[in-house]
């Protein structure tokens, strides 16, 4: 079943295009990678998808709804969540407490909207809401190995580590989809492997994953499809072993990756 | 001119020596710097999130002041009416209709006059902003007349004597509906799933924003919140300076130093910012023997002393400027 799918996205930045006419689908329950050469559009893609910029022309279909043009703060709540290259953590609060944040801002609850009995019940009972939440968000950490960094400053984390909390509060915010930009870029191997197993962790959680990555090891790895853009136009997508074996994807990608 | 009928009001230099003297100028201040404190809340909090300045914040808590008024003229009848439960009821009722008035008044002033500017110029809003000012003060003079209005007590307003302190009962008000407002706001703040979200959006707005938080809305919310606290300031200033059109000004200029002096940003700061200006002021002054048409200056050298010794204020963080 898909649970994401794009009709003829175009996103044109005055002239140039970066993302041309593309068909892209996610389906439900899977991984999927989303690769090709660096300026193919991929984070322009993703940034079409999540709300952060809006598409030229086409349409976006999320779980059978038109989220097409929504601003990012609508679409984070129907479900989607990401992660950035640039990391943005709230670097001056603890690593718990980033977390928390995911789990106050949970999907489908909207902060504003509820019934005023509802809103003085989380205020009276405020300390044993928190205190849940506080569980949760432990146990969140512990899923990532993040616990024993609970109460030190997100901005104080080793970068592997900061990343790894980025996807978790990602999770506790408890996405349909999630989008992970680049995750393993500046990461050493043992960092990589680890993040390997988070990302086999959260599928086997039944979130759907979606990630841009440069590492083929990985993405090859992890991933149960993969689509390919070079230039904005979608040239390829398939299983992993159909993209090894595609001569475009060659040609366009690994092939270039060789020349260096 | 502003704090001195509050300061010299009880204070009768024969009968106090110098140390009770000097604690009736702190409690003095503190009343004075609850005051401060409400309004300081306002400026800070749109700070926190926006980086900017709203310098029609001071005409705020004069347009709370005249609402006050004038809804607790109609409910009462204004001087001619007796203190007594009714008139005590009336005077809250009131205080909330303003604040709520007051509330929609800055959100709609949000919508109309910076929202449209939030990706210009970091000028542009700072300029609306001073607009928006000379548009309220000017607007209540033309609406309400220029002259001094009295809000009457609600109560009787015998001083108390405690040794050789006197305080009022409108003092004790004013202390308390600060204290009760402040309570409010920071179990708000810190407890509630709004709250959150305003604390949120002012530690990094766009990765709030993909956190589901909509933060246009939150904005208008730190307005709604920030105006009903300048009027709750507004009205119980008004016991000691009168309702006039311009009472905002110097006013809301001494709540920006008294945000400033806290750390701007930060809600805490505000609080201990307005309460240790007032206390500085009502010391100070006589202390210094700065005469009383002087007196505003207190303020503006602890801004100046402040900003060269501590400029990110005393609970501010030291902000790196991004790249």
């Amino acid at each position: 079943m898909r649970i994401l799918e794009t009709q003829h996205l175009t996103r044109e930045f005055g002239g140039v295009i970066a993302v041309n006419d593309v068909d892209f689908h996610v389906e439900k329950g899977l991984v999927t990678g989303l690769i090709g050469p660096n300026g193919a559009g991929k984070t322009t893609l993703f940034n079409q998808i999540t709300g952060v910029d809006k598409p030229t022309s086409g349409k976006i279909i999320f779980d059978g709804n038109d989220i097409t043009g929504l601003p990012a703060w609508k679409i984070s709540r129907m479900g989607i969540a990401r992660t950035f290259q640039n990391i943005r953590l709230y670097k001056e609060l603890t690593v718990v407490e980033n977390v928390m944040m995911g789990l106050h801002f949970k999907v489908g609850e909207n902060p504003f909207k509820g019934r005023f009995i509802q809103a003085l019940k989380s205020y009276v009972f405020a300390s044993r809401e928190n205190r849940e939440v506080y569980g949760k968000a432990m146990e969140w950490l512990r899923f990532f190995e993040l616990d024993e960094h609970a109460q030190d400053f997100a901005g104080s984390l080793p970068y592997g580590k900061q990343r790894e909390l980025e996807i978790a509060r990602a999770l506790a915010a408890d996405p349909k989809l999630l989008f992970l930009d680049e995750p393993a870029a500046g990461m050493n191997p043992a960092e990589t492997a680890h993040l390997m197993a988070v990302v086999d962790k959260i599928r086997s959680l039944g979130v759907t994953v979606v990630l841009i990555e440069h590492d083929m090891k990985l993405v090859m790895n992890i991933c149960d499809n993969i689509t390919v853009l070079n230039f904005g136009m979608k040239i390829a997508e398939g299983t992993p072993n159909d993209i090894k074996h595609d001569k475009l994807v060659i040609e366009a990608y690994l092939g270039r990756e060789e020349e260096e | 001119m502003l704090s001195g009928s509050l300061l010299f009001k009880q204070f009768r230099e024969k009968e106090v020596g110098t140390i009770t003297l000097y604690l009736q100028y702190i409690v003095n201040g503190l009343t004075l710097g609850a005051i401060y404190s409400l309004i300081a809340l306002g400026y800070t909090m749109v700070y926190g999130i926006l980086k900017f300045i709203n310098f029609a914040h001071g005409d705020i808590l004069m347009v709370g002041a005249f609402i006050g008024l004038i809804i607790y003229n109609a409910l009462t009848g204004g001087e001619a009416a007796d203190p007594g439960a009714w008139t005590i009821l009336a005077f809250f009722i009131s205080m909330l209709a303003s604040m709520g008035f007051c509330a929609i008044l800055g959100m709609a002033i949000e919508r109309i006059a910076y929202k449209p500017l939030r990706n210009a110029n970091r000028l542009a809003p700072l300029l609306s902003a001073i607009g928006v000012s000379f548009i309220l003060s000017n607007g209540a003079a033309w609406i309400f007349g220029t002259q001094s209005r009295r809000f009457p007590y609600p109560f009787e307003n015998e001083p108390i004597h405690i040794g050789a302190i006197t305080i009022t009962p409108h003092q004790i008000v004013i202390i308390v509906v600060s204290v009760v407002m402040m309570v409010l706001l920071t179990s708000f703040v810190s407890k509630t799933r709004m709250g959150k979200a305003m604390r949120a959006a002012s530690l990094d707005q766009s990765t709030s924003m993909l956190m589901g938080i909509n933060v246009n809305r939150v904005i208008s919310l730190t307005f709604a919140i920030g105006s009903a606290l300048a009027a709750v300031g507004g009205i119980l200033a008004a016991f000691d300076f009168r309702v006039y059109p311009s009472m905002g000004t110097m006013t809301g200029l001494k709540a920006f130093v008294a945000a400033v002096i806290g750390g701007i940003g930060n809600i805490q700061g505000a609080m201990i910012g307005g309460i240790l200006l007032g206390i500085l002021e009502a010391v100070g002054a006589p202390l210094l023997h700065i005469p009383n048409g002087m007196r505003d200056t207190v303020a503006f050298a602890v801004l100046i002393l402040v900003l060269l010794v501590k400029p990110e204020g005393i609970l501010g963080k030291n902000e790196r400027e991004k790249v």
